[in-house]
Formats: C-alpha cells, structure tokens, sequence
C-alpha cells in the first residue's frame, strides 16, 4: 500500500514539473506575476511528492518487502540496517529516485534562497528545473520504475553486492549527485539569462554560491568514492581512470572552471558568454555521466546492469537538453555585449589560462573516455585507453595550472604590476627551492616526477601563506592591526586560500603516493617478520571469523614503529553466501607520513599465507586535500556580499565597477 | 575577428555535440565487452597438455582438427563457470558436438571433485596448470570458449559464461555453418 502511494507520488510530480515547465515560462514571456507564481508553488509541491516516493521506496527497503521486484533483486533481510537504507541507491532505479529528490530539493532552495531575484528570471530558472525533472521523472516512470511489483513474492531477496556494502556506499552517491545535480542549477540559471539576453555582474553573483555549493558536493563526492576503493578493492591504488570515475570528473574540471570564469564575469562584466558557456557544458558533462553509466556503451567495474531502451531514452534526452541549449547559446550568445577590458598579465589573463588549462583537460578526459568508443563505431579496431594515456597528457596540463595557483593571489585585475609580481614571487620561489633540495635530501635518486610534484605542492602552499601574511601585515605591523586585518579581510579571499592550500596537499598526496610508493607481495609463516620501507611487519596468523551476513578469514599483523606502541592489522578475506561472492578487507593504519596498508591473500600448502603489504607515503593527503578544497568553498559561500551583496539588480554599465573594486 | 567568423565560433560547441552523439548513438548497437582475438582465423597455436585425469587421454592442438571442436577454458575456482556449467552440460548431451576443456591454473584434485559435483561434459581434458597455454590462446580470464574449425583454425571466441541466447543466437548457427 505504501508503495502504491510512493507510485502515485511520483508520477503526481511528474505532472506537477509539466505545469512547473509551462506556466511559468509563459508568464515571464507575457509579464504575468500570476502564472510566473506557479512556479514556486509547483517547486515546493514537487519537492513535497518526491519526497514521499523516495520515503515509500525507503520503507520497503527497511522492511524488506520483497513484493517491489527492486527491493527482492538488491536487497536481503540478514543485511545490516545501514546497507539496507543504503540500498535504497545501490541501483540503478532507487539512484535515479535519489537524482530527482535532489533535483526537486534544489528547485525547492532557488524558492527558499531566491528572494531577491528578479521575477522572471526566477519563473525562468525554475521552469528549466522543471524541463530537466520532467527528463528524468518519465524515464524513472517509463522504464526503470523502482515500484513495479513482483509475484509470486520471493521468500527472500537477492542481496546487495557484497562490495557495495560499506559506509563509503552511504555517503557517495548522495554527495555525488549533490554535485552533478546541483549544477543543474548554473544551468538553468545561464538557459534563463540567454533567454532574457541579459547577463551581468548581478546574475554571475546569483549563480556563483550554486556554482560553488554543487562544486564543493562533487569534490567530496568524488573523493568518498576514491577513497572507498582504495580501502576496498584492496590493491592499494585511489584512482583507475575507469570511465566512470572520468564520468564524474569531467564535469569536476568543466565546474572547476566555472567557479573561476564566473569570478571574471561578476567582477569585470568579461567572460560573459564563456561562463554560460561553461554552466551548459558542466551539466552537460553531469548527463553525459548519467548516460555512460546506464547505457552499457563503455566496459566499467561500476556501471549498472544495463538495458538498450534505457540508453535510447537518455540520449534521446541529452539530444534535447544538450542540443537545444547549445543552439540557444549559439543563437543568443554573439548578442551578448563583453565589458572590461584586461591586459594579459592580470587576475583576469590568468583566470582565462586557468580556464584554459581547465577545460582542456576536461576535454583530454573526454576524449580517452570515448576514445574506445570512437575506434569502436568507426570500425578500425578494438582499444582501451589507460592510466598510462592520462598520465601522459595530464601531468603537462596540471603543471602549468598548479604554478598559476601559486602566482594567482598576487596578480591585480585589469593590469597587474609585472615587477610586484616578480618580487613576491622571488620569496615564495626560494622557499620552494629549499623544500625541493630537502627533498632532493631526503628521495635522492628517485624520480623527476615526484620532485616535481613536491616542489609543486611547496610553491601552491607557500604562496598562500605568503599572500595571507602580506595581507594582514604579518610581522610588518603590530599583532592587533594584523588581527584587525585579518578579520577585515573578505572570507571569499579565505575561501580561495584554503582552497588553494587543499589544492596543494591535494598535489604532495598523489605525487608522493604514485612516486614512493613500496609494495612487498609474498608468502609469510606465521611468526615471519617482513620488512617493508623500514616497517616491520611480524605476521601473527590467520583465525576464522563469522560476520552478521558473511563468513571469513582474519589475518593479523603488528608493526613495531621506533617509538610508539605496536600497530595492530587486521585484514580479512569475507565471503558474502547470499551473492557468492568473496570480498577483501584491507588492514590500513594512516598517519601522516603515510599509510601502512595490509592485504590477506590465499593459505599455500605449507602452512604460510600469501600477503601483500604497502607503505603508502601521505596518501591520506589526498582527500585531507579535497576536504581542505570543499571547505574553501564553504568559506567562500559564506561571503557576505552572496547574503546581502547583490539585493538590486545593477541595470546601468557603470554601476559595476563599483564591485569590481573590492578584492 | 570578424563577426562572421565569430558566429561560427559560437556554432562550433552545438556541431561538437552534434558529431559526438552520433557515436554515441552507434555505441548503444555495439557491445564494449566482444573482445576479438588477433588468432582470429589462423591456427591453433602448437601445444601439448596432460590429462586431469591420468587415466583419461591428453589434450594436444593435433587432436583439434579432422572435426569442429569447441574448447571451453575453464577453473574450479572461477564462479561464472559453476553459471555456465549446465549450458555445458545440455551441449555435450547433443550428438555429434565436440566439446574439449582447458582446466586453467587449477589444483587437479580440487577440478576432479568439482567436475564430480556438476558433471564432466568434457570429452577430453587438458591440465593448463601454470597457464601457459592460455597465455598462447590469448585468454583474458576464464571461462573462455573458442570455436575451431576442421582445419584447426580458430574462428570465433567468447569471452565469460555463454548464455543460452549466445549459444542459439551466436556460436550454433556458426557450428551449422562450418558443418556445411
């Protein structure tokens, strides 16, 4: 019953994103305030109805109604709670749920947080959000219905796969469609402003919190799901450039861009028809996502059981959305006036080869993503594009961008002073230089790469602290005008900085893990002591263990460090009955030099046990860095020009340089 | 620049779009997982394997010609052949189907009882225990199923568990054909 009213809602909010699409889109056109005051009605009640299918389709899960055909095929009632509600989008249909209910929670916050935007523009955006949901709620309908019934009723339900049991899987996917879907909102708002015409400093201030909320969601988003498999497929590694991890990081760099070319557009009225530009594409890229993962065109560990109709229906859909956006901008866009002018060397030239650089490794993404496909249809062969394509093209792309980073805070906009620059940078690049012979010290004969790297990281990071400390007089006044300062300083200057020092810890993780890593791989007997980048690992054995669905072998080892007590592992080997499937559970001991990171393999006939041991260095930096960048973001929204800055639309030219003034 | 050519520079992402989903568009009709093998058509290369069984006769490339063979890679160890084992199981039921297997780096005691449990399909049997031969064949893991004709030449291969849809859709009418 429960879920016959789950069906009813959702196919009501389909109706109700119909009116939401319409009504208001012809009340901006027309000037009627009636028909454009639909729209945030119909966003609340569609918020409202989303909301009681997801719940509904909870509730099955919860209660383990094997009569919903998706619940008997992903669920099991010996699984623990948390998967259970988990489960609810560890498929393909409960997932697509999970987007609209975000999709209708965003279109829910344009009504509770767009107050102060102009009328039509607000009937606009939220009809385009309605567009979007009616795409996704018809092909939730029509072909992947998560409450179509089963008979007769298993007695009980195929379970969920064994890999996908695990904290990680409660919070990625939620985070990650935060993101994807959050920036639907910069979409819609850049498919309202081409319909208007109008885009100015007032409209890039509206867009740039979404921007930077969907942005700050995905990057957390992106790193759960990391991080998930390095301590769950067990092979130590973070990253595969699988085409689905690509899927999400495409629109990463397209949105990453956006962030910036927005600051552009806001400040110096430039950039305008880019930054639309670039909201279409990072959406774009989202769906695009959304289409390789569900069509079965690309080979992925993760990509869900896939159906032909399914994938006709998305592109069919991207068609539409895609295509009919890009027309709109190649039609309206050339009537888009440019306003500021810059010479290269400024914060605005520097933020157009970020962007630059940006987009372009967007599109090296892209293209090894598709590559096979492209081979494939063009009949020539048969490839798959790797780690070492990435790799190659990648570290050309970043390097440049990564010593932009560390230069960025002291250019000036419009022009900056070449000669300023170079003397700041003078200090930060001998700093550098220190960290790069200790370095040198301390790796001697190891790679360029990784030196590389390091100094990267050290020039990003030492330029921060030296921008912050020029700021606020560090050591030139006194401590309460520095304090006084520092607290006077914009937090969107915070939010940039932290950002950017996310981005630095961000760079030493991968460098120092890809470079430095140390792998032993052999058979141990119990009592055997392997020695693994000085670690000392004494192998204690194997015992049997009985889990609440599983069954399993754990294996423990201790590492004595130099000083402190004895670090205990304890990897297992877990074999799922329901699935049959076995699973392996890493051991992993992080600190801040670096990860120790134990793998229990097969017994041999000797008694001993095959095992793989790593030592990771400051591989947990990685996502320390990208939770260091999403609190950038948070810090940056918190600005207090995106509460009360932007009230009144600015209608004449002049006005905005007035803005433009204050960083 | 020119105005005009500004107009074609905006025109430009929707035409990138436009070329992008006709592939994408083909990609939908073709399968990402046929892997083709570069053996394709030539002969089975030389090899020369023990029985699991040492009463039962040895597996060599000599014994794949003369009749179209199906030879079936296959481990105890390996879930998706325990899923593929009955199709197996129907096949060599069928008259006149030469159905040859390749236990692939497995502990032949543990395969002789697993072949005990489910049935032996298998008219011969060869021991690939390090897996070299498999290396030769170019298998990409197991199950692995490839076709070879009266010359000895192989002609198709499939790559996982066959399916009841790939055996009538797929590699049958291909035995038919190369009966004929």
């Amino acid at each position: 019953m429960i879920s016959e009213i789950g069906h009813i809602a959702l196919i009501l909010s389909l109706t109700i994103a119909l009116v939401q699409g319409t009504a208001p889109m012809i009340g901006a056109a027309r000037g009627d305030g009636q028909l454009m005051a639909i729209g945030k009605t119909a966003a609340l009640l569609q918020f409202f109805f989303i909301s009681i299918a997801f719940l509904a389709l909870m509730n099955a899960y919860v209660t383990s109604d094997f009569s919903l055909a998706n619940v008997a095929q992903n669920s099991h009632s010996a699984k623990p709670m948390l998967y259970k509600i988990a489960g609810v989008w560890g498929n393909h249909e409960g997932s697509l749920l999970l987007w609209v209910l975000i999709l209708a929670t965003f279109g829910a916050a344009v009504v509770f947080f767009g107050g102060n935007l102009p009328p039509t523009l607000c009937a606009r955006v939220l009809a385009v959000q309605a567009f979007i949901a009616v795409g996704f709620l018809s092909f939730t309908l029509f072909t992947s219905n998560p409450f179509e019934r089963l008979f007769p009723v298993p007695l009980d339900g195929n379970g969920l796969n064994p890999l996908l049991q695990d904290p990680g899987l409660a919070f990625h996917p939620p985070f990650l469609y935060l993101g994807y879907v959050g920036f639907s909102i910069a979409f819609s708002f850049a498919i309202a402003a081409l319909i208007e015409g109008r885009v100015d400093a007032a409209w890039a201030r509206w867009v740039r919190p979404w921007t930077l909320v969907a942005w700050s969601f995905l990057t957390i988003g992106i790193a759960l799901g990391s991080w998930w498999a390095y301590y769950e497929l067990g092979w130590g590694g973070w990253w595969f450039w699988d085409p689905v991890e690509n899927a999400s990081f495409m629109p990463w760099l397209a949105g990453t861009a956006l962030l910036h070319s927005a600051i552009v557009c806001e400040k110096r009225d430039a950039l305008k028809a880019w930054t639309i530009l670039l909201a279409i594409v990072t959406f774009s890229l989202s769906l695009l996502g959304t289409f390789l993962v569900r069509s079965g065109v690309l080979t992925s560990v993760h990509a869900f059981a896939t159906d032909p109709a399914r994938g006709v229906f998305i592109l069919a859909f991207l068609v539409v959305v895609v295509g009919g956006s890009l027309a709109l901008f190649a039609i309206r866009a050339p009537q888009l006036k440019s306003g500021g002018l810059f010479s290269p060397v400024s914060r605005e030239g520097g933020l157009v080869l970020n962007n630059l650089l940006l987009t372009s490794a967007a599109a090296t993404v892209l293209l090894g993503t598709l590559y096979p496909l492209f081979v494939d249809a063009l009949g020539i062969g048969k490839i798959s594009v790797g780690p070492p394509y990435f790799n190659t093209v990648f570290i050309p792309l970043m390097t440049p961008l990564v010593v932009l980073a560390g230069i960025a805070p002291v250019l000036t906009w419009k022009r900056a002073d070449l000669y300023g620059v170079f003397l700041r940078m003078k200090f930060v690049a001998i700093l550098t230089l220190l960290v790069v012979a200790w370095c040198l010290y301390e790796t001697w004969g190891s790679t360029f790469l990784g030196t590389l790297g390091i100094g990267l990281s050290a020039w990003v990071g030492i330029g921060v602290l030296v921008d912050m400390g020029a700021r606020v007089g560090l050591f030139r006044d006194r401590i309460r005008v520095s304090l006084s300062k520092a607290m006077r300083t914009p937090r969107s200057i915070y939010g940039m900085n932290v950002a950017h020092i996310g981005l630095a810890f961000l760079v030493a993780g991968i460098t120092a893990s890809s470079a430095w890593r140390t792998e032993v791989l052999r058979v141990v007997q119990v009592g055997e002591t392997v020695s693994v980048s000085g670690y000392e690992f004494v192998f204690h054995g194997v015992e049997k263990i009985q889990g609440p669905n599983y069954s399993g072998e754990r294996g423990h080892f201790s590492v004595n460090g130099d000083t402190r007590d004895a670090i205990q592992l304890f990897p297992e080997n877990r074999f799922y009955p329901v699935q049959q499937q076995p699973t392996t559970e890493a051991a992993i001991y992080t600190s801040w030099r670096g990860d120790l990171y134990a793998v229990l393999g097969e017994p041999d006939a000797q008694g001993g046990w095959s095992a793989r041991l790593y030592f990771n260095p400051l591989v947990a930096w990685i996502w320390l860095g990208a939770l260091v960048m999403a609190l950038g973001g948070a810090i940056s929204l918190s600005d207090r020009r995106h509460r009360v800055g932007a009230p009144h639309r600015i209608m004449s030219g002049k006005a905005n340089n007035r803005v433009a003034t204050n960083v | 620049m020119f105005s005009g050519n500004r107009r074609i520079l905006y025109l430009l992402p929707a035409a990138v779009f436009i070329v992008l989903c006709g592939f994408l568009l083909r990609g939908l009709s073709l399968d990402p997982a046929l892997v083709p093998t570069a053996l394709i058509d030539k002969a089975v290369p030389h090899f020369d394997l023990a029985p699991l069984d040492s009463q039962a006769s040895p597996l060599a490339s000599a014994d794949l010609s003369g009749e179209v063979t199906l030879v079936n890679v296959f481990a105890s160890w390996c879930g998706p052949c325990r899923i593929e084992h009955p199709l197996l199981m129907e096949i060599a039921e069928m008259d006149n189907i030469n159905l040859y297997g390749i236990n692939y780096k497995d502990d032949p005691a543990i395969a002789r009882d697993w072949l005990t449990e489910l049935g032996d399909p298998f008219t011969r049997i060869g021991a690939d225990r390090d897996g070299r031969v498999a290396i030769e064949l170019g298998v990409y893991g197991v199950p692995e199923t490839f076709l070879i004709d009266r010359e000895g030449r192989i002609r198709y291969k499939h790559v996982g568990p066959i399916s009841e849809e790939d055996w009538s859709r797929e590699l049958l009418p291909l035995i038919r054909n190369l009966r004929q």
